[in-house]
């Protein structure tokens, strides 16, 4: 008798206190977001999309190297000797032309090793996240700002200088190679020379 | 014609109403009990228009009969269903001025219709020929007619108190504040076994209209909706009406007998029949507002354990209590 009245009691506190936390929590406050309507305040650093500052990208293919799943595909082509493509804003002299920069963002992990090596700062995580996507090619991200043509003038003036250059090379190669034999040819001469002197020296005594 | 018309009519539109605010008020209590909101787009101020929406998804949805189904039983057991609990209001006295019937027996026939609430969920487990629906409809069975037990002993409790089978008479009975000089003459105030009387009532009624800790027959999680697995559309919706509706008959009923029905807390001020219905309305919210609340907190009990309640603490405590009760009536 003794025990079920204390059964009772203590089911019955048990219940009340259940009882007690629910209506605390019911008068306290939500902790729902509504989402498109109020958003939380990414912490400071969060990673969410990569950006790329093109302008200040000197092609130094650094980012693509470190990247551990091959997601940033770069291209670079050597800028032509008579344009300038200026500086970047950290004083870096830029010397080529990004025909290509993609960032796949389907296979990016967010680990954020691209983001470090880069010499001039301008590949970064920005706090940007709605961007789903319904067909996966859409998260490449395109980031070289050179128009197709531009980009085929640019191939095209960098394959010729790449070709004057061959030939000026091969052309110096070729001088040089004249220089030598002509060298080697006057030195066999003098030899010659010398020998016969010997020669008849020796046989004059 | 017209008079049963009306009678018949404003039950129908308070059950309704109720319901209405009831489903979109489960769901904001549920919501602030977890720290949630709850509904919050449909209509604007605190998604007040979700019942609504609800019910007009579910008007939309495809009326599926299972092939092996008994097909009448299985269409005809909701609509059974809330003609019971819907016929149990005829004897609810809603203010001082308007009962549906004034019948001298009227907490028996209140009893008995909403015996026949058991009928239509073995009903609908045996006809949709599902082992869920089946499980569902025999627990409810169980369930249902041994907490009717203590729940008819609790009512004669207080039938024994105020001496009258009629709604109405016993909430007149009620009227007045001179219990120990101020409080109402409310029946829980009356006698201290009263009070146990309405524990067990409470208890018992959370076990009759399905709440948890006592919802065996529809547990989401184990049966899948039990006896409603197989029903979608407007026939679900019929049994949800029909719950809600239950919920609410018994705790008016409880308002009724233990809570003064529609008299004021106030004795005569805020009185008269408007302010009765308030009254009335309010009390019988509150008790719905309780089974909510214990809703979201509880868990469900066992089969055995609800049974072990029912008929080794329950029925024992509520015949004791009645033997009680009539003593203390003789000796005061
Ligand atoms: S964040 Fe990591 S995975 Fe993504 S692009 Fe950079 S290095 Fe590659
Ligand atoms: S590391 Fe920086 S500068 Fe180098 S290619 Fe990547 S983004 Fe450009």
């Amino acid at each position: 008798m003794l025990n079920a009245v204390k059964q009772s009691w203590l089911t019955f506190k048990s219940i009340f206190t259940g009882m007690g936390v629910t209506i605390r929590h019911f008068f306290g406050p939500s902790v729902t977001l509504r989402y498109p309507e109020e958003r939380m305040e990414l912490p400071k650093g969060a990673r969410a999309r990569l950006f790329v500052n093109i302008d200040d990208c000197i092609g130094c293919n650094l980012c693509a190297r470190a990247c551990p799943v091959n997601c940033i595909d770069i291209e670079t082509v050597a800028a032509t000797k008579d344009v300038d493509l200026g500086k970047t804003s950290t004083g870096n002299p830029k010397r080529f032309w990004l025909t290509r920069f993609d960032i796949d963002m389907a296979k990016c992990m967010y680990c954020d090793l691209c983001v470090h090596p880069c010499p001039t700062n301008c590949i970064y995580m920005v706090p940007e996240y709605e961007y789903s996507e319904y067909d996966r090619s859409n998260l490449v991200y395109h980031f070289s700002n050179l128009e197709p043509e531009m980009v085929a003038e640019v191939k095209e003036k960098a394959e010729q200088e790449a070709e004057q250059k061959k030939r000026e090379r091969e052309e110096m190669m070729r001088k040089k190679a004249e220089e030598k034999a002509k060298k080697e040819l006057e030195e066999k001469k003098k030899a010659d020379e010398e020998a016969t002197k010997n020669e008849k020296e020796n046989g004059g005594e | 014609m017209a008079a049963i018309l009306i009678h018949a009519a404003i039950p129908l539109t308070i059950i309704l109403v109720y319901a209405l605010v009831a489903i979109w008020g489960e769901r904001k209590i549920a919501g602030f009990i977890q720290d949630r909101l709850g509904p919050m787009r449909v209509g604007g101020w605190h998604g007040w228009a979700q019942s609504i929406a609800d019910l007009l998804k579910l008007i939309q949805k495809e009326d599926i009969i299972p092939t092996n189904a008994s097909r009448f039983l299985f269409k005809f057991a909701p609509f059974m269903m809330f003609a019971a609990s819907y016929a149990a209001f005829a004897v609810i006295p809603f203010s001082s001025a308007y009962i549906g019937s004034m019948i001298n027996i009227g907490v028996f026939y209140l009893l008995a219709v909403t015996s026949i609430l058991t009928l239509s969920v073995i009903m609908a487990g045996w006809a949709s020929n599902n082992k869920w629906s089946l499980l569902g409809g025999m627990r409810s069975a169980a369930q249902m007619v041994s907490y009717e037990v203590p729940t008819i002993a609790t009512v004669l409790t207080v039938v024994l108190v105020a001496g009258s089978l009629n709604l109405m008479t016993v909430t007149e009975m009620q009227a007045g504040n001179d219990t120990l000089g101020f409080l109402p003459n409310w029946l829980i105030f009356q006698n201290p076994f009263l009070i146990v009387a309405f524990i067990i009532f409470f208890i018992s009624i959370l076990a009759e209209s399905h709440r948890v800790p006592f919802d065996l027959p529809e547990s989401e999680s184990e049966l899948v909706g039990g006896y409603q697995t197989e029903y979608s559309g407007m026939r679900w919706a019929m049994f949800m009406l029909a719950e809600y509706a239950d919920m609410l008959l018994l705790s008016l009923l409880g308002a009724t007998l233990f809570f003064g029905g529609w008299n004021s807390p106030f004795g005569d001020f805020m009185g008269g029949p408007a302010w009765g219905f308030f009254w009335f309305m309010l009390k019988g919210l509150l008790l719905v507002f309780v089974m909510m609340w214990i809703r979201w907190t509880l868990p469900r009990y066992r089969v055995d354990q609800l049974m072990h309640i029912c008929w080794n603490i329950l029925i024992p405590l509520s015949f004791i209590n009645l033997v009680l009760t009539a003593l203390w009536e003789v000796i005061f």
